[in-house]
């Protein structure tokens, strides 16, 4: 079991997401940073789809009740075990007792926690992605307990890795989504040309953006979106979909993030810049 | 016969979206509906896939491969073309209690002073039409319900709420629903519904499919505390009729 004594800002479990219930209108949820999450998830020799802590801008202080493995990925976040400071992509050995907690946001957005074997919370609907009302909080508060198992003896193949880091990287790389032809050359020199601040209403369902381009006054019937799809309001506002974004919506859908720029937004918070690039 | 056209259109490199002509339509509805049930069926078997259809589209979608698209859209124009008349699903008609109490229906005495009619016209409008679902999206389990009496239609409120209450009855331009969680909302709210339409819990957490059809019937608050409780406990059960559309 792993302990929550100081909830923070925004922890959640997550894991690849909720499937095969898009058509009941259900968000697929899942991992923001699934780049970062492969990493830490392989380096603990786990499946790709255990489930991690995704820690969002102001880590939690959490206590491991039980031996295991860890590893930490994404966000930099001066993370500490027993107050000593730790690495990101590394593996620690843990004891049980064991204090691991997070100081100054240093570089991105959100961190991802991995013990070896994923966390084992309840399964609702295939995933034990947090999305309520499916699963009955949104987030994790104090004194929570999330249980893992037991892991009798793990030799880790590699113990740390380099990676190379995108939270630098402010160029989101998209394709074209249903709407793109019935854009104007205004619009589409706009979005492809301008730099876009990430506006301060920004969560795990949408990114909006906070400069406009021209408006435009086509409607249309409501129809599926996907994590990645930026939307464009009639007013000329952009709106980013993420993971736990609505199913299906009724806005122009403009371009299409790809799996990538995806990781590299969820990595970003208000105030921040970031522009597209058509590939 | 024929069919009405189609237009595939990229959707990133994991989705191709489907469109027929732009237009609320169960000619429409149910060709999409047929198309979808022959790609799960004989195309899209393995898990990877998964297909989302709604109004005049349908969204087909690779979790983790690329598409190619070019190869997949001219497999899809084949398949539609060829595609051959095939035994309808069983459908269904869900008929679901509402009470229009004015606890519940916050916005039924406006409604009914706008179309300078009674709460009970506007009840009797509300009940009277057999709605079809276009599609489910917005929140798990939320219907987009076409077929509302044009006698009904109004726009949503000029400032939508920030709180809806779970299981509130709704109508907005020519759409009615119900929202199946609490959540923000700017539809006019005329009445209750106990019966969850989306139950996490459950195997199947929401008895509704895209082109099932919704009737409602006016209860009374006792019948609908009772309804609440049956739901709170999981025992509920809608009343179905089978249809074959």
């Amino acid at each position: 079991m792993l302990k929550v004594l100081k909830a923070g800002f925004y922890t959640t479990v997550q894991d690849a997401g909720r499937f095969h219930y898009r058509n009941k209108g259900v968000p697929v949820s899942g991992v923001m940073d699934e780049m970062t999450v492969f990493k830490v998830n392989s380096l603990l020799e786990n499946k790709e789809s255990s489930a991690v802590l995704e820690i969002t801008m102001t880590g939690p202080t959490l206590i491991f009740e039980k031996e295991t493995f860890m590893a930490l990925g994404g966000a930099k976040m001066s993370a500490t075990l027993n107050n000593l400071p730790i690495q990101n992509y590394k593996v620690y050995m843990i004891e049980k007792g064991d204090i691991l907690s997070f100081g100054r946001l240093e570089k991105g957005f959100r961190s991802y926690l991995a013990v070896k074997g994923g966390f084992t919370s309840k399964e609702i609907l295939g995933s034990r992605s947090f999305y309520k009302p499916i699963s009955k909080v949104n987030r994790l508060t104090d004194n929570d307990v999330i249980p893992f198992s037991v892991v009798e003896d793990f030799q880790p193949k590699i113990s740390e890795i380099k990676v190379a880091s995108f939270l630098d990287e402010s160029v989101l790389e998209v394709n074209k989504a249903p709407e793109f032809d019935i854009l104007s050359d205004k619009q589409l020199e706009e979005i492809f040309s301008k730099t876009f601040t990430v506006a301060h209403e920004n969560n795990r369902m949408a990114y909006q953006l906070t400069e406009t381009i021209a408006p435009h006054t086509f409607s249309m019937l409501t129809s599926a979106t996907i994590p990645g799809t930026v939307q464009l309001t009639p007013a000329g506002k952009l709106i980013v979909l993420m993971k736990d974004g609505q199913t299906t919506g009724g806005y122009l859908r403009a371009v299409q993030l790809t799996d990538k720029a995806i990781c590299i937004l969820a990595q970003k918070k208000g105030g921040d810049a970031i522009s597209f690039k058509l590939v | 016969m024929n069919s009405p056209k189609i237009h595939i259109k990229p959707f990133g490199v994991h989705s191709v979206l489907i469109e027929w002509p732009n237009e609320v339509s169960e000619i429409i509805l149910e060709k999409i509906l047929h198309f979808e049930r022959f790609l799960n069926k004989e195309v899209f078997t393995n898990k990877e896939w998964e297909l989302v259809p709604s109004y005049n589209s349908l969204l087909i979608i690779n979790r983790t491969k690329q598409i190619d698209f070019q190869k997949l859209s001219a497999d899809i124009n084949n398949w539609y073309v060829q595609l051959k008349e095939s035994p309808k699903p069983d459908r269904y008609l869900w008929r679901l209690p509402v009470c229009y109490d004015l606890e519940f229906g916050l916005d039924l005495e406006e409604v009914a002073n706008h179309f300078h009619k009674t709460k009970e016209e506007i009840i009797a409008l509300h009940t009277g039409a057999t709605y079809t679902v276009f599609g489910i999206g917005f929140l798990p389990g939320f219907m987009y319900l076409g077929g509302i009496n044009k006698e009904l239609e109004l726009p949503r409120k000029a400032t939508p709420r920030s709180k809806v209450v779970k299981g509130a009855v709704g109508i907005a331009g020519k759409q009615a629903g119900i929202y199946p969680q609490e959540s923000p909302g700017g539809w006019n709210i005329i009445g209750n519904c106990a019966v969850p339409i989306f139950d996490a819990s459950k195997e199947n957490p929401c008895f509704v499919s895209v082109g099932d059809k919704i009737e409602f019937y006016k209860i009374s608050k006792a019948e609908h505390d009772l309804h609440r409780i049956e739901a709170e406990v999981g025992i509920y059960k809608p009343e179905k009729i089978k249809i074959n559309a």
